[in-house]
């Protein structure tokens, strides 16, 4: 024993053991994850339940989530009465849908009530643009009014129909949002020039009139865009289809709503998983709808991507600016001591505190202080004085500014004197030394710095609730309209969303696998940008590998 | 090789614009290229030289040989005055490169390096490609013409004994080559812009013996057209390659002469006792 001790096994043991937990910590973590967010879009089997409690019989038809176990004495204290003397007791969770007509979406069963349940494959599933999902029958498709198929011929009438509305659906949001959107910007650039112009006193004549005839201009294309979203809106209403609740409720639905209707009971596997992976990839590339319980999540990738890339273009110039002067050219001594220390602890403050910093001195003083500059004519409607992805980027640049100096630092510091020596007595400066030799042998460690830095602003959410984070965008921060980049707008964020949707959901049960999928994006996310940046990394340490020997 | 670098010198020279100096014509009389005056030098309270006075003959090489830790790096490296770069060097006397004193306030360092070149112990190219290694010195004057590169480019690997080993592949990495490919590189860097004087700092000490035969061949070749001086561990190197030797010990000169006579006929004992390895 004493031999085994002494020969340094158990010490083995105790380090590899160590490195598997943490591998299983993580692999748990991400699989966990995975595993609850992206079940979410597979399309599971609708049952019809024939149910009879003591207050009578009734059909439900629904998804069955999650089933709940209690044991006898359980349910008893909890008043669940128990039948036939078993020893536990079995709820269940069925997803039933049809908010608009029961006023829920989840409903909890007790199994010893059920009397049996099937699966029959005419049930649907229809996705609304509101309310939620629906489950029931189809019964019947309309056209105008009248029903033009019936029973079994009204599931394949319906299919191309509401492709069709669909379609139209997408072109109206496409005159609405893109175009009109950028006739109501352009209005409201020219509304700021006019105004400036006023605060200038140089609005005379003849710019007025520009103004207006401008304005004239773009109304009239308002119009024109109206007179086309009028026409597309009444071909969207032209078709409706009827469909019965599980109960016997008929409901008349009209296609502009549905987003999707599907038959999970009659699909093959093939077809589930060809559904699957167009769930996914509308949760991928959609908006949200419904208060961010139902739709896509695009504009929080979008976003939470835009405002990373803002942040490392503002640290990599910042951080490397600091690292250099520190390093190479202000007097090792007691100050740079203490300035190192202050930064190493600058790393430790909690971030909120940031955001706390952000909102005084980014948002209120320099914002603040921009609008008054530059845009006066704006006020009281502020421009940069208000929450936005500049400042959130900033913030953030701020709070990984040390990672990036500390690394930055280092890198140089590992630059050999040989090398540098090699350049000066070839006649060059320390500026051009620095410039042609150091700085980009120093580049991997710069790269690992932004690595590092990413991977920690990426996964930021407490600040940027201070700094411009919010539950719905209306725009993006980069779109087609001048000057593209927007700055000052306010943008949706993964890690917020998580939150948002998690807790400050209205649906909580229907918003809880959205919440994983959501959390596994950021993820993915995250490491995306990591692995890109750790590939650039690495080819540059391939072009300077020989140098470490 | 060398003669092919000689007939290119002049129009190079031209195209470079380099800086005229008043340069003395009659070569057959050794003056000084390099006077060291009453030189110290002092790494804070700890004196490394002891008032060195030697004039380094133009065109030839001149070795500086000695115990370690003696100052003979360090004063190669005031000749060019590298020593700036460490905080803690004070000076005090003159050194005159063609009748100038190069610690002058009005010297630029980055001018007084590029006439007087340097190539250290251990090779250290730049980790970029041969051809930028070699250009680089010219490129830091600002010249980027395709063409006078190419020129330099070839003339100086020719110079450093280099160019057929590596004509193939001048767009590699420099830190793919040998050592002694490296370390002759390095030279073929330092004369790509044309410098007046050649300091060696034990280049051939992390070589193996071709390659610092090569070197040694090098060495020979380029005094014809430089000013070199070489610290060197090795006596025998010393011996082959010098015109002129430099024994110095505990910072300061002690004997200074012809490499014939110091090793044959060495005037001051501890210069003996050193040759004939009796310390050291």
């Amino acid at each position: 024993m004493k031999n085994w001790f002494k020969s340094g096994t158990p010490w083995v043991w105790l380090n590899a053991g160590a490195i598997s937990i943490c591998l299983i910590m993580v692999i748990g973590l991400v699989v966990l994850i995975a595993a609850r967010g992206m079940v979410h879009f597979w399309p599971v089997n609708i049952y019809q339940i024939q149910y009879q409690d003591d207050k009578g019989e009734k059909t439900i038809v629904g998804e069955w989530v999650d089933t709940v176990i209690l044991s006898a004495a359980q349910a008893k204290e909890a008043g669940y009465p128990i039948l036939n003397n078993a020893d536990h007791l079995e709820q269940r969770l069925i997803k039933t849908g049809n908010r608009d007509l029961t006023g829920r979406d989840f409903l909890w069963i007790d199994a010893q009530y059920l009397k049996n349940e099937k699966k029959p494959e005419d049930l649907i599933k229809i996705e609304r643009r509101e309310w939620g999902n629906f489950y029931g029958r189809l019964k019947a498709v309309k056209e105008n009014g009248k029903i033009i198929a019936e029973g079994d011929e009204a599931y394949p009438e319906v299919l191309p129909r509401i492709d069709r509305a669909r379609d139209l659906y997408e072109q109206i949001e496409h005159l609405q949002k893109k175009e009109i959107g950028s006739i109501n910007y352009a209005l409201e650039r020219l509304r700021l020039k006019q105004r400036r112009l006023e605060l200038e006193g140089a609005l005379d004549e003849h710019a007025r009139q520009e103004i207006t005839r401008e304005k004239a201009e773009y109304q009239q294309s308002y119009q024109k865009i109206r007179t086309q979203i009028a026409k597309l809106n009444q071909a969207i209403m032209r078709d409706s289809l009827v469909a019965e609740t599980g109960d016997g409720q008929t409901a008349e639905i009209p296609l502009k709503k549905v987003v999707n209707l599907t038959r999970p009971n009659a699909m093959n596997i093939g077809q589930k998983m060809a559904e699957y992976l167009r769930q996914l990839y509308a949760f991928v590339t959609e908006d949200p709808r419904e208060a961010n319980t139902e739709g896509g999540i695009f504009p929080a990738i979008f976003g939470t991507i835009l405002m990373v890339m803002v942040m490392a273009v503002l640290v990599t110039p910042f951080g490397v600016i600091a690292a250099v002067y520190m390093r190479e050219y202000a007097k090792q001594g007691f100050i740079t001591r203490v300035i190192r220390i202050a930064v190493n602890n600058l790393a430790g403050v909690p971030s909120i505190v940031y955001g706390v910093f952000g909102l005084g001195f980014f948002v209120y003083f320099i914002g603040g202080n921009i609008d008054d500059l530059f845009y006066p004519e704006a006020a009281p409607a502020p421009v940069f004085g208000t929450p936005g992805l500049l400042w959130a980027s900033l913030t953030l640049a701020l709070l990984t500014l040390p990672v990036v100096i500390v690394s930055t630092e280092e890198g140089l510091s590992r630059i050999p004197k040989s090398v540098r020596e090699g350049s000066l007595a070839l006649g060059a400066t320390k500026l051009e030394t620095l410039w042609r030799i150091v700085l980009p042998m120093s580049r991997p460690a710069m790269m690992t710095g932004l690595i590092l830095a990413v991977a920690r602003a990426a996964g930021e959410v407490a600040p940027l609730m201070l700094v411009g984070v919010v539950k719905l965008a209306p725009t993006l921060p980069l779109d087609g309209n001048y000057p593209f980049l927007h700055l000052e707008r306010k943008f949706m964020h993964l890690g917020f969303h998580i939150y948002d949707v998690g807790f400050q959901s209205p649906n909580v049960e229907a918003a809880r696998p959205l919440v994983y999928a959501t959390s596994l994006l950021l993820i993915m996310v995250i490491i995306g940008l990591n692995l890109f940046a750790i590939n650039v990394r690495n080819s540059l340490r391939e072009r300077y590998k020989a140098l470490d020997n | 090789m060398t003669t092919s670098t000689q007939t290119h010198t002049i129009d190079i020279n031209a195209l470079m614009q380099k800086q005229a100096e008043p340069k003395q014509d009659d070569e057959t009389k050794e003056e000084g290229c390099i006077k060291i005056q009453d030189f110290n030098l002092f790494y804070g309270e700890k004196q490394a030289l002891h008032g060195i006075n030697m004039d380094i003959p133009k065109k030839k090489v001149t070795a500086y040989i000695g115990p370690s830790g003696c100052g003979k790096s360090t004063l190669l490296r005031s000749i060019n005055r590298m020593n700036d770069l460490i905080d803690s060097v004070r000076i005090e006397g003159k050194i005159l490169l063609d009748g100038n004193d190069i610690y002058d306030k009005s010297v630029h360092v980055a001018d007084l390096r590029r006439r007087v070149g340097m190539v250290f112990q251990k090779p250290n190219p730049f980790p970029k490609s041969i051809y930028e290694n070699v250009a680089y010195g010219l490129r830091i004057q600002g010249i980027n013409d395709r063409r006078i590169l190419d020129e330099v480019v070839e003339k100086s690997l020719r110079g450093a004994a280099l160019w057929d080993e590596v004509k193939d592949r001048l767009n590699d990495n420099a830190l793919g080559m040998s050592g002694g490919q490296q370390q002759r590189l390095v030279i073929a860097r330092a004369i790509a812009i044309e410098p007046d004087v050649m300091l060696l700092d034990e280049p051939a000490s992390a070589l193996d013996p071709i390659s610092t035969l090569k070197i040694e061949e090098l060495i020979n070749d380029l005094k014809e057209k430089y000013t070199i001086v070489i610290v060197t561990h090795n006596m025998q190197q010393a011996a082959r390659v010098s015109d002129y030797t430099a024994f110095m010990y505990m910072g300061d000169l002690i004997e200074f002469g012809t490499t014939n006579r110091i090793f044959t006929n060495p005037e001051k004992k501890q210069t003996e006792d050193y040759i004939t390895g009796r310390y050291g």
